[in-house]
């Protein structure tokens, strides 16, 4: 994908050479490393993978009506997650993130995909985002200076799991 | 009051800095006004129908004189020179130029206020009740937890884009003046015996299109699980709440579809998850929060005031604005007083002029701490005035247009800006409210008619919560003009009722006349000291009806 920021180790960086290509259509052909939406993510993995003996080679896209829930028994086995934000108006990926963060403790990738912009992305790293394909008419350079957010976060977070009241000093 | 401290500073301050970036990227074309469009709601920027609207928070409708000051520097020096309080507690600058709102925010941000989520499908302003921590049947303080609450909700990372906007307000006295059973969420406070502080949690109100009362969800919730019950439900409705249509949007409609008990169940099982964590409340900071809302250092005063007697008895007009405007105090020899916006002709309901700002905060501290409160009948609190201060404040109002002592009656009227102002209004509201007041000018009558609420939204939209005034007026569009749809016998408080509608609307210049005759009939029928919402909820609409109907006809 183009147009990628990946945070390691809590650095951001611009990442060139993403292999991975999101098909949200169901294409066949489509060969290499792919992010699918979940029937058709399913339809693809043989009973190795889908038994949780093997990795997959395709990663997954949740849709916002879809239970991250749903890849409880597949998180062994998955490369990555993707959230797919059809809208920047709809908020459901961020729960999804959560939950996907702490309630499933995924440690793997989850990466932001659609309307992906500047002005969000401080909301998502804290949901526990760690990769944000920013829209694609945008800079991601620009698009950098909007990860870090205020420095006062009063609630918790995926990231940040203390509220500030068990943080104040 | 709550007092900031670094922490909260902080956030304000860079806050603005976000806000000018962001304003700067929309004047240079770099956001699109679509992409800006949920940053400035975020930010209390709305665009009206001549140019931005500025809602500043006022959380829990308290402020400080400083901050009062602050806002009638913005009414001059920003905008026309009066700002408009809103039923929400919160306060409105109507005529704001983009560039400028960045100094705006940074002008707020120095008395440690700001405009953040006071729109946008985000958790909005927390409210209570305008005498939180003044008024005689309190159970206790409701401030504590809803400062508590403003904080979590504050740039919430997973909230901020919720389906639709979201309302929470707490109470803990025994009548209800904050309008619980009207919003999302709803918290009543109270302590068991053991004296444990617990919350009554509602859930599903909102007026709107389609006005519905909440319902409980839970009872005996301890106090210090309301972070995470509160996150548990609104996690519920981020996930599940309705967004392929705006109406169908709000926590009500999913509530009502999915019935309080399956709702209530999706939120116990997500609560489980979380109940037992950080998000915890602690003794410490409840303390801690808690000790920003000390009781001012009173002075011992009688209980009778001999000066405040003599004026009650030498001055009719202070005596009947006491018995409206003035209400009794925890501490004795003190009381509240609510300084009502609802003047008639000079001004329409919730505005106030810079100039009047700067003399209610200069009230707030010669005659009491320093304090202010915005009812969310737009009306202004100052809650701790000795009595013996009361003619002295009372000569004052009176000479900046603020003596109207009318509090609870008709002319009370809560108007939202309507057509004048607003983008989605289908009708006026202000001078539908102004020509109502007209009506009623004879004080005498007016008083003798009693606590009447009424209440004039100028669209479905009802921020004017129309469907909660003992009489409420609904502006509706047909074939382009503007007409009136009256209904009869809502309520606010722990008996909230929502109003019916008395038959087909009528045009602007019947109003006046229909709302006399149905006072009429009021007063035809009452029993005793009867107030109009127990003889309308006795007799029924039948007499209202025929009377505004039969004369209607006869005229035609």
């Amino acid at each position: 994908m183009k147009n990628l920021i990946r945070l390691v180790e809590g650095q951001a960086r611009i990442v060139h050479d993403d292999p991975w290509q999101l098909v949200r259509d169901d294409a066949p052909q489509a060969a290499g490393a792919l992010i699918l939406p979940l029937a058709h993510w399913q339809a693809r993995q043989d009973a190795e993978v889908l038994a949780g003996n093997r990795l997959s080679l395709q990663g997954v896209l949740l849709q916002p009506d879809d239970d991250p829930e749903a890849l409880a028994e597949w998180l062994e086995v998955l490369p990555l997650v993707a959230i797919d934000f059809p809208s920047f108006l709809d908020g459901r990926g961020y729960s999804q993130a959560y939950l996907l963060r702490v309630r499933r403790g995924w440690c793997g990738e989850v990466r932001a995909v659609g309307e992906v912009l500047r002005d969000q992305l401080a909301h998502m790293r804290q949901c526990g985002f760690d990769a944000f394909a920013v829209r694609e008419d945008k800079s991601a350079e620009d698009a950098l200076k909007g990860l870090a957010g205020m420095s006062v976060l009063y609630g918790r977070s995926a990231i940040e799991p203390r509220p500030l009241f068990r943080r104040r000093g | 009051m709550y007092h900031y401290d670094d922490y909260d500073r902080a956030l304000v301050h860079e806050r603005v800095v976000q806000f000018r970036d962001q304003v700067q990227r929309r004047m240079s074309g770099e956001l699109s006004e679509e992409e800006f469009l949920p940053l400035r709601l975020q930010n209390g920027l709305y665009m009206q129908k001549h140019a931005y609207m500025l809602r500043v928070a006022i959380p829990y409708g308290t402020l400080s004189a400083d901050q009062m000051r602050t806002l009638a520097r913005i009414a001059r020096d920003y905008d026309r020179g009066y700002g408009h309080f809103t039923t929400r507690q919160n306060i409105q600058f109507n005529w704001i130029e983009l560039e400028q709102v960045p100094d705006i925010l940074e002008l707020l941000a120095g008395v440690d206020m700001h405009a953040i989520q006071t729109s946008g499908n985000c958790v909005r302003n927390i409210t209570t009740e305008a005498f939180a921590g003044v008024a005689a049947d309190e159970l206790l303080d409701p401030r504590p937890l809803a400062e508590i609450l403003r904080q979590w909700s504050t740039v919430n990372p997973e909230f901020l884009f919720l389906p639709r906007k979201f309302k929470i307000a707490l109470c803990s006295a025994e009548q209800d003046r904050a309008a619980i059973m009207m919003h999302d969420i709803g918290l009543y406070l109270y302590r068991d015996e053991q004296g444990e502080m617990l919350l009554r949690v509602m859930v599903g109100g909102g007026l709107g299109r389609t006005p519905i009362l909440s319902q409980q969800i839970r009872e005996a919730l301890p106090w210090r699980h309301l972070l995470s019950y509160v996150e548990a439900i609104l996690r519920v409705y981020n996930r599940w709440g309705r967004r392929d249509n705006k109406y169908k949007a709000r926590i009500k409609i999913l509530v009502k579809s999915l019935g309080i008990e399956a709702f209530a169940e999706e939120v116990e099982r997500e609560w489980q998850h979380i109940k037992e964590g950080p998000a915890e409340l602690t003794d410490a900071e409840y303390l801690r929060v808690a000790s920003s809302f000390q009781p001012p250092p009173y002075e011992w005063l009688p209980d009778v005031d001999l000066t405040l007697d003599t004026w009650l008895a030498q001055e009719p007009s202070f005596a009947r604005w006491v018995e409206r405007n003035v209400m009794a105090h925890k501490v004795q020899g003190y009381a509240s007083v609510t300084i009502s916006t609802k003047p008639g002709m000079a001004a329409p309901p919730g505005d106030v002029t810079d100039v009047q700002m700067s003399m209610l905060a200069h009230w707030a501290e010669r005659f009491g701490f320093g304090e202010l409160r915005i009812t969310h009948e737009q009306n202004i609190v100052l809650p701790d005035i000795r009595q013996r201060d009361l003619y002295a404040l009372w000569c004052a109002a009176c000479e900046v247009g603020l003596g109207a002592p009318n509090v609870g009656l008709l002319t009370d009227i809560i108007a939202c800006p309507g057509g004048d102002y607003c983008k989605l209004a289908n009708a006026k509201s202000i001078p539908i409210a102004q020509a109502i007041q007209q009506r009623f000018l004879d004080l005498d009558y007016l008083h003798d008619l009693g606590d009447i609420s009424l209440n004039i939204s100028g669209c479905m939209n009802a921020c004017g919560h129309h469907h909660i005034g003992n009489i409420g007026i609904l502006g509706v569009d047909k074939n382009g003009s503007e007409w009136y749809q009256v209904t009869l016998g809502g309520a606010q408080g722990k008996a909230s009722a929502l109003g019916k509608v008395i038959g087909p609307s009528f045009s602007a210049e019947a109003v006046p006349a229909v709302i006399e005759r149905l006072v009429q009939t009021f007063v035809e029928h009452r029993e005793a000291d009867e107030r109009f919402v127990e003889t309308v909820n006795r007799i029924g609409l039948g007499p209202f009806r025929e009377r505004v109907y039969a004369a209607a006809e006869a005229t035609l």
